[in-house]
C-alpha cells in the first residue's frame, strides 16, 4: 500500500498498540501462573507455546509484518525453517546416542 | 581531462569524481566497482601468503624436521587453512567478481547499501589483520588446525582467542555482503528483468548470499563461545563441567559445511556465464541451473554431520547425514550435465576463460565424486582424517572454486581493467597449473588410501615417494600460478586496450565501456528477454 | 509497493529495500541466538533435573518485572514510530526517551541480579559453581552467557535509540524520513522477543 494510506492507518494505531501490549501482559501473567502449577513434563512445552504466541504478536503487530509484502514473510519462514532443520538434525545425534 | 567537468557517463570509474582524491578516494569509496578492486587486491594478497605457507608445508614433507619443527608445522597448517578459507576462497568470487558485476548484470547503478559494502571491506581488512597479528603475538600462531576443535583449542597456549576474534569479524563482513546482495537482487533489477531473465551468475550469488546470511551466525556463536570458554571457563565444551566437545563440532560444521557451498556456488555461476559465450550457444537448461543453485544451498545446509562420522555421534544421525550427503550431489550433477550440453554442438572458441572453465569441470568432478566416497558412512570410517580428505577438498575448493575464480578473472579482466592480457601466456599458465595441480593432489588420494594421516608432521617411510611427488607437483603448480598472475599484472599496464565486448557476450556488462563509467549505464536499460541469446 | 526510480538508485531512498535489509540482518541475529538456544535445549534434555533445580535460584519477581519492562519498551518504541509518521516529533522523542529509560531500568535489574549471584559465589569457573552438579554448572553458564549477550544487545539498542532521538529532535527524522526509526524499532522488538523466550526458559521451569 502507499505511504499515505499507511499513515492514515497509523493515525488510529496508538490505541491498537496499547491493546496489543495489554494482550502481551495478559499472556505474561498467564505463563507465570502456569509455572506455579508445577506441571513438570508439560511445563516447558506450554511455556514455549505461550512465548511463541507472544513473539508472534510482537512480530505481526509491533514489527508490522502483517502489512509488509509477502516476500518478507517468506524470508522469515525460510530462516525459521533453516533453524528448525538444524535443531532437528542436531537432536538426531543427541537423543539417539 | 578534468574529471569533474565530464558527465559521470563518459568517464571511467578509475577517475576520481567525488569528495576525495587519490588514495582516500579508494579507501572511502562507495562505488561497488572500486570496492571489488579493493577486495581483489586484498584477497590475492592473502592468497599469496596462504600459498607460501602451503609451499612450506610441502617442503617439510619431503624431509620432515629438516627445515621446520613440529610446533611450527602445526601452526603452518592451521594458519594456511584459516587464511585460504576465510581470507581467500570464501570471499574471493562474491566480493571481487560479485561486487564488481552484480549491479552491472542486473542493470543497476550500484548495490542496495553502498556504504555497508564499504564497511564490509573495512571489516575484512580488520579481521585479516587481526588473524595475521595472532601469528606474531601472545602464545604464537594457533596450532589447533583451522577447525579449532575443543578441548585442545581451549587448553593450548597458542593465540587462539585473537585469531578467533579475527574470524568473528570476518564473519560479520561476510554477513553484510550477503545481506547487501539479497536486497540488491530483490530491489534493484532493471525494469523488465524478471527473476528468470537474470544471468545465472546472479542466481548463484543469490543462493550464496542466503547461505552467508543463515550459516555464518552459527560460526560467530561457535567461535565466541570458544573465546568465552578460554577466557572465563564457561564449560559448554568441557566434559569435566558437564559440557560436550561434540557440540562444538556441531556448531562449527553447521557453518563450515555450508561455507563450502559459499565457495563453490559462485564459481559454478562464473563458468555458467563463460560456457554460452565460448560455445556461441544459449545455456542448456536455464531453470534447472537456477533451481539447482537453490537446491545445493538448501541441502548443503543439512549435511554437516559427514565431517563428524568418527567423532561419536549416534548411528541414527550418521545414517541420516550420509543419505542427505548423497542427495546434495544430485543438483551438482545436474549442473555438470547442463554445462556439457551447452558445449555440445556449439561453435567452440578456445580462449583461456574456457580452458580454465573446462579445467574446473574436470577437477571439480574428481572432487565431487570423491565426496561421494567420503559421504559413504562405511568408507568414511577408514579415510576420515587421512590425506584422502585433504585431496578431496583441494580438488573441490581449489580445483573447483579456485579455478572458477581464475576463469572469471580471465573472462572479466578486459571489462575490469580495460586491457587484454596475453592469451598465449594465459593458456600456457593454465596447462602448467593443471598438470602441477594433479601431480600435487592426486598423489594425496593415493597417500590417503595407503593410510597416511593428515596434519602429521612426519610419516612412515613407505609414504615418502608420494610425498616427494606431491611436493614436486606443488612447485610445478606454483610456476604456473606465477606465470598466470605475472601475465595479468603485466597486462594491467602493457596489455592491448580492450574493446567494450571482446568476447561477444550477451549480458549487460558487455554493453558498457571497458572499464565501465562511474554510474555504470547512461540510461538504465529496459530488459525484454533473457540472457545468452546467440542466434 | 512501487519501486522508487532505479535510474538514480544511488541517491534515491528505497524504503522497502531498507526494511528488507534490516529484516535480513535480524535473521542473522536470530540464527546467532538460535545457536545458543540450541545449546540450551540440548543440555536441558540431558540435565532436566538439575535445570529445574537451578532455576529456583533465580528471582522470578525480578524476571517477570524485566519482562514487563521490555514489553512496555516495545510499546513505547512502536508508539514513537507512529508519532513520527504523523509528524509529532515531540511526542516521538518522548516515547523514544521512555524506551531508553526502560532499557536502562532493565539493565540495572540485570546488574542487581548478577551481583546477587556473584555475591553468592556463583559465576563461571567459581569454586562454588564447580562444586555443584555438572548440570547446574551448565545451567548457570548458559544463564550468564545468554542473558549477557542479550544484555549487550539491549545496551547497543539503547545507544542506537539515543542516536535516533538526537536525529528526531534535530529534525533529521520526520514523516517523510522515518525508515531509520522504523528499522531501529525492528531491532528493538527482536531484542524483546529474545527475552520473551529467555524468561520462561530460565525463570519459570522450576
Amino acid at each position: 500500500m502507499s505511504t499515505e494510506q499507511e499513515t492514515q492507518l497509523t493515525a488510529t494505531r496508538y490505541r491498537k498498540y496499547v491493546y496489543v501490549w495489554l494482550s502481551l501482559i495478559v499472556l505474561t501473567s498467564l505463563t507465570v501462573s502456569v509455572a506455579r502449577l508445577h506441571l513438570t513434563s508439560y511445563a516447558i512445552l506450554i511455556a514455549i507455546l505461550i512465548a511463541t504466541t507472544k513473539a508472534g504478536i510482537v512480530v505481526t503487530f509491533f514489527m508490522h509484518l502483517k502489512n509488509e509484502p509477502l516476500i518478507l514473510r517468506l524470508m522469515l519462514f525460510v530462516a525459521l525453517l533453516a533453524f528448525t532443520l538444524i535443531a532437528l538434525l542436531t537432536f538426531s545425534d543427541v537423543w539417539y546416542r | 581531462m578534468n574529471a569533474r567537468e565530464n558527465s559521470p557517463h563518459s568517464v571511467s570509474f578509475y577517475d576520481d569524481s567525488g569528495r576525495y582524491r587519490g588514495l582516500f578516494s579508494w579507501l572511502f569509496t562507495t562505488d561497488h566497482k572500486r570496492i571489488g578492486i579493493l577486495y581483489l587486491i586484498s584477497v590475492l594478497s592473502f592468497f599469496a601468503v596462504g600459498v607460501t605457507l602451503g609451499l612450506l608445508m610441502r617442503l617439510n614433507l619431503i624431509d620432515p624436521g629438516r627445515f621446520i619443527s613440529e610446533r611450527t608445522y602445526n601452526s603452518l597448517f592451521t594458519v594456511h587453512g584459516v587464511i585460504q578459507i576465510f581470507l581467500f576462497i570464501i570471499p574471493a568470487i562474491p566480493t571481487t567478481l560479485g561486487n564488481f558485476f552484480l549491479p552491472l548484470l542486473i542493470g543497476a547503478r550500484d548495490v542496495a547499501f553502498p556504504r555497508i559494502n564499504l564497511l564490509s571491506w573495512w571489516l575484512f581488512i580488520l579481521g585479516g589483520l587481526i588473524v595475521v597479528l595472532s601469528i606474531f603475538t601472545g602464545g604464537g600462531a594457533p596450532d589447533t588446525g583451522w577447525t579449532f576443535y575443543a578441548p585442545y583449542s581451549i587448553r593450548t597456549a597458542s593465540n587462539v582467542s585473537l585469531a578467533l576474534f579475527g574470524v568473528f569479524i570476518l564473519g560479520f563482513s561476510s554477513i553484510l555482503t550477503g545481506l547487501n546482495f539479497v536486497t540488491t537482487i530483490h530491489r534493484l533489477r532493471a525494469p523488465g528483468m524478471k527473476w528468470f531473465r537474470m544471468p545465472l551468475f546472479v542466481w548463484s550469488l543469490y543462493a550464496t548470499a542466503w547461505t552467508q546470511i543463515l550459516a555464518t551466525p552459527i560460526l560467530a556463536i561457535a567461535v565466541l563461545l570458544l573465546v568465552l570458554e578460554r577466557s572465563f571457563g564457561i564449560g559448554f565444551f568441557d566434559p569435566t563441567k558437564g559440557g560436550d566437545p561434540i557440540l562444538f563440532e556441531h556448531l562449527f560444521w553447521i557453518y563450515s559445511h555450508p561455507a563450502v557451498y559459499i565457495m563453490i556456488l559462485p564459481a559454478m555461476g562464473v563458468v555458467t556465464e563463460i560456457f554460452p559465450v565460448f560455445a556461441r550457444k544459449t545455456v542448456f537448461g536455464y531453470k534447472a541451473i537456477a533451481f539447482s543453485s537453490l537446491a545445493i544451498a538448501f541441502f548443503g545446509y543439512l549435511v554437516w554431520g559427514h565431517h563428524m562420522f568418527t567423532s561419536g555421534m549416534s548411528d541414527t544421525s550418521r545414517i541420516i547425514f550420509s543419505l542427505i550427503t548423497f542427495l546434495v550431489a544430485v543438483p551438482s550433477g545436474v549442473k555438470v550435465f547442463n554445462w556439457i550440453a551447452t558445449l555440445y554442438k556449439g561453435s567452440i572458441e578456445v580462449y583461456s576463460p574456457l580452458l580454465f572453465s573446462l579445467a574446473f569441470i574436470f577437477l571439480f568432478s574428481i572432487g565431487g565424486l570423491t565426496g561421494l566416497i567420503n559421504g559413504t558412512l562405511s568408507l568414511n570410517l577408514y579415510i576420515h582424517g587421512t590425506y584422502f580428505i585433504v585431496a578431496h577438498f583441494h580438488y573441490t575448493m581449489f580445483g573447483g572454486a579456485g579455478f572458477g575464480f581464475f576463469a572469471g578473472l580471465h573472462y572479466w579482466f578486459p571489462k575490469m581493467f580495460g586491457r587484454m592480457y596475453n592469451e598465449r601466456a594465459a593458456r600456457t599458465a593454465c596447462f602448467i597449473m593443471f598438470i602441477g595441480f594433479n601431480i600435487l593432489y592426486f598423489s594425496m588420494f593415493i597417500l590417503g588410501l595407503q593410510g597416511m594421516p593428515r596434519r602429521y608432521f612426519q610419516y612412515l617411510p613407505q609414504f615418502r615417494t608420494n610425498h616427494i611427488i606431491s611436493t614436486i607437483g606443488s612447485w610445478i603448480f606454483v610456476a604456473g600460478l606465477l606465470l598466470m598472475f605475472g601475465n595479468l599484472i603485466w597486462s594491467l599496464r602493457k596489455g592491448k586496450k580492450a574493446p567494450g565486448n571482446p568476447w561477444g557476450g550477451k549480458t549487460l556488462e558487455w554493453q558498457v565501456p571497458s572499464p565501465p563509467p562511474r554510474e555504470n549505464f547512461e540510461e538504465i536499460p529496459v530488459i525484454t528477454h533473457g540472457p545468452y541469446r546467440f542466434d | 509497493m512501487e519501486k522508487t526510480e532505479t535510474a538514480h538508485a544511488v541517491h534515491t531512498r528505497d524504503i522497502e529495500g531498507a526494511k528488507m535489509g534490516m529484516w535480513v540482518f535480524l535473521f542473522t541475529e536470530m540464527l546467532l541466538f538460535g545457536g545458543l538456544f540450541l545449546l540450551y535445549s540440548v543440555y536441558r534434555s540431558k540435565y532436566s533435573a538439575e535445570f529445574h533445580g537451578s532455576a529456583a535460584e533465580l528471582d522470578i519477581v525480578l524476571g517477570t518485572l524485566n519482562t514487563v519492562i521490555l514489553l512496555t519498551s516495545s510499546l513505547t518504541m512502536v508508539l514513537s514510530i507512529s508519532a513520527l509518521r504523523k509528524g509529532h516529533r515531540g511526542l516521538s522523542s518522548l516515547f523514544q526517551g521512555m524506551t531508553i529509560l526502560l532499557a536502562i531500568i532493565f539493565l540495572v535489574n540485570k546488574y542487581l541480579e548478577w551481583s546477587t549471584h556473584i555475591h553468592h559465589g556463583i559465576y563461571p569457573d567459581s569454586p562454588a559453581l564447580l562444586a555443584m552438579e555438572r548440570g547446574q554448572i551448565i545451567f548457570f553458564s548458559l544463564y550468564y552467557v545468554m542473558t549477557g549477550i542479550h544484555g549487550l544487545h539491549v545496551l547497543i539498542g539503547a545507544g542506537v535509540i539515543a542516536g535516533t532521538l538526537v536525529f528526531t529532535t534535530q529534525g533529521k527524522l520526520g514523516p517523510d524520513n522515518f525508515v531509520m526509526l522504523e528499522n531501529t524499532g525492528l531491532y528493538w522488538h527482536f531484542v524483546d522477543i529474545i527475552w520473551i523466550y529467555l524468561f520462561p526458559l530460565f525463570y519459570l521451569i522450576v
